[in-house]
């Protein structure tokens, strides 16, 4: 009996297994591969990117290629925040046959992943991912954000000039190609001899003893671009034991979990971010309305409409993809990375052109600061390096 | 010392949770000779549900309801999981409970979507006070005492009560306690209401202290309280206590390394130490393996004839 039931079992997996190949799609489909982080570190930043690409897929859901009009579909792929989980995740889109890939968010996973785009000469899109190696040693990849030398170096000036702090302490996550790049670039421009760097190994939660570090040497502003999960952690404690200065981070920041951390609390926030809620109604009103009459969309945000600018980026990623496509004329991956270097669009983040490496020409960044009453951002400036 | 109490007292706070749940695991230890690592993941369960009653009932009723939804779980996991493998060999209990780690925690990515939750606020416990200048919340001042009074109230009992006295007959020698009449399945069963019952107040202190909840977020607590039980002793109750103790705070004070001894004028820059808080704490169980194979309180090993 055991023996029937073992074999059955087997059979059972062999042919769940058959189930999973045979997805083969519609011959007027095109595949657009969404390579981000569903959990993990990064669930929710990843989910809310993919939450404007889904609205942007809602919006137009076609694309006329060489004159015939093809479906577009959403291929998901978790990368669960993790760089050993990226490269399968990856190659499970080109499994899939993808023709343009879009994403990461968060930098580790996307340059874990170059060398699969890559060698399968799938042409891969970084939303929000401003590590520089993400396309620097990756032909197949291009992106549409800043980079972060450039948010580095926004963040110090901002620290200096408008918070006049004079040393910083900046705290990055071990391993993390994100935190620990952005760090190096924000002492680069802030002065090394005014900073004191640490780093906190994965699975931490107890930062007590880092804002007691902060405390302790007199720093007058805290600097730590981590992931939003750690973030919630730290401003907790932040408040708990009275930092008494301003926390300063990057893009990732820029989202409904650090303002229900920071709502109520005396903690003070400022984050750089890629846009700015209101600079364009009709985008702000379409997708609030689509979020809220969605519910998996309003779980996914975090249980509010309040637009991340994570959710804009992979909006307009969406659309530059789809210009890429149409100005190829093709659905061949190849086709697509050929016509990607010179494509241009005009998106709700503002214009996007790409370089010689295929980053962004992008020269300023908004600055938004969060108010501790009304649990929303403000808006505080937007920054210029030339 | 001014500059230390900030680390110190974080110190004592972290040991006082691992403590909790390191009597988890020296208990079940002591009893059917399984490491329960499981038990890291029954501890964010905990968490977990308290953040989904706490939605939708008021504290007094969601934090005993946690409680007995956790002890609960403990109970279930050992009469599924560990139970049918009674007279199996124990490597395959071992692996039974590794399972059931994985299960417990694809399931909660599967239920929260992998997403952050949010620990909901206790009031008075998460108020800030100020000690000798040093501002913290009082959850910190509280876990050690809390801690400390739970460990004496579960010494009387295995002492000085008659489920107690079962339990160390049955940790002596199993085969011969049930040939004495002791129903060996209740007495494991309590050990995990017990255990179980101590994670979920190390929760509540834990998540109170440092509030988001993700599938992994058992893991690491659950790793250093192992760390803490094998230090002090496993099997041994006080042992498990006083080793949390000590893990916690040095962990604390190695972080705090760098900023204490440039302050000081020891060092003149940073060494970064900080990075090396959670090596620290494995190399220290390597350490104790090495030169004291059953930890700080461990039973002397005794040849049977």
């Amino acid at each position: 009996m055991k023996k029937i039931l073992a074999v059955l079992l087997a059979a059972l997996c062999v042919v769940s297994m058959a189930a999973c190949g045979s997805s083969a799609g519609s011959a007027d489909t095109i595949k657009i591969g969404v390579f981000e982080p569903q959990s993990g570190d990064n669930g929710a930043g990843g989910k809310q990117e993919i939450l404007g690409m889904q609205y942007a897929n809602k919006e137009t859901p076609t694309v006329e290629v060489g004159g015939k009009t093809y479906k577009v579909e959403l291929v998901y792929a978790d990368n669960a925040s993790s760089n050993d989980k990226a490269p399968s995740a990856a190659q499970n889109l080109v499994s899939a046959g993808v023709s343009v890939v879009l994403g990461s968010y968060g930098s580790g996973v996307s340059i874990a992943a170059g060398d699969t785009f890559n060698s399968a000469g799938v042409p891969a899109i970084g939303v929000t991912c401003t590590n520089p190696q993400v396309t620097s040693g990756c032909d197949a990849y291009f992106r549409i954000c800043f980079l972060d030398p450039f948010q580095g170096t926004v963040l110090a000036n901002y620290a200096k000039n408008d918070l006049k702090a004079t040393k910083a302490y900046c705290l990055a996550k071990q391993g993390d190609d994100y935190s620990g790049g952005l760090v190096n670039y924000f002492i680069e421009a802030f002065g090394a001899e005014n900073c004191v760097s640490e780093t906190f190994p994965d699975g931490t939660s107890d930062f007590s003893t880092y804002i007691t570090n902060a405390q302790t040497q007199g720093c007058d502003v805290f600097f730590s671009p981590v992931s939003t999960e750690a973030a919630a952690q730290i401003i907790a404690k932040a408040d708990a034991q009275a930092l008494g200065m301003p926390i300063l981070a990057g893009d990732t920041w820029d989202s409904n979990v650090i303002l229900d951390a920071a709502k109520g609390t005396g903690v003070e926030v400022a984050v750089t971010t890629f846009y700015n809620e209101g600079a364009n109604p009709k985008f702000d009103d379409g997708i609030k309305a689509w979020i809220n009459s969605d519910s998996t969309a309003k779980a996914n945000n975090g249980g509010n409409d309040e637009i991340a600018a994570v959710s804009a980026m992979g909006y307009d990623a969406y659309y530059f993809a789809l210009e890429a496509i149409k100005k190829a004329g093709s659905t061949k991956p190849a086709d697509v990375m050929k016509a990607l270097p010179s494509n241009t669009y005009d998106g709700v983040t503002g214009h996007i052109e790409l370089d010689a490496i295929g980053d962004a020409v992008r020269n300023s960044a908004f600055i938004k600061k969060c108010n501790n009453e009304t649990g929303k951002f403000e808006f505080v400036t937007e920054a210029k390096v030339q | 010392m001014k500059i230390l109490l900030p680390y110190i007292l974080s110190g004592v706070s972290v040991g006082g949770q691992y403590a909790l749940i390191a009597i988890g695991y020296t208990m079940v230890y002591g009893i059917l000779r399984l490491i329960n690592f499981a038990h890291g993941d029954v501890f964010m369960v905990a968490g977990l549900v308290m953040v989904y009653l706490a939605a939708s009932t008021p504290l007094y009723i969601a934090i005993p309801a946690t409680i007995l939804i956790t002890v609960a779980l403990g109970f279930t996991i050992e009469r599924v999981a560990y139970k049918p493998l009674r007279t199996a060999p124990r490597m395959s209990v071992m692996i039974s409970a590794i399972g059931v780690s994985y299960l417990i925690q694809n399931l909660t990515l599967y239920i929260t979507g992998g997403l952050n939750k949010n620990y909901p606020e206790i009031p008075w416990i998460s108020d800030k006070i100020t000690i000798f200048g040093t501002t913290t919340t009082r959850v910190t001042l509280i876990t050690p005492f809390l801690t400390v009074a739970l460990c004496l109230i579960l010494v009387w009992i295995i002492n000085h009560t008659k489920i107690g006295m079962a339990m160390r007959a049955v940790s002596k020698d199993f085969e011969t306690s049930q040939l004495m009449g002791i129903r060996i399945n209740s007495v494991i069963s309590a050990t995990f209401v017990i255990g179980s019952f101590l994670a979920a107040v190390g929760s509540v202190l834990f998540f109170t202290n440092y509030p988001g909840i993700v599938p992994t977020s058992g893991s690491m607590p659950g790793l250093k309280a192992f760390v803490a039980a094998v230090f002090g002793g496993i099997g041994s109750i006080p042992g498990a206590v006083i080793g949390a103790f000590i893990i916690g705070i040095c962990e604390s004070l190695i972080k705090g390394l760098d900023t204490i001894l440039v302050t000081q004028g020891v060092m003149a820059s940073p060494f970064g130490f900080a990075t090396f808080s959670d090596a620290f704490t494995f190399v220290l169980l390597i350490v104790i393996l090495v030169f004291k194979p059953t930890g700080l309180f461990g039973e002397k090993q005794t040849d049977k004839v």
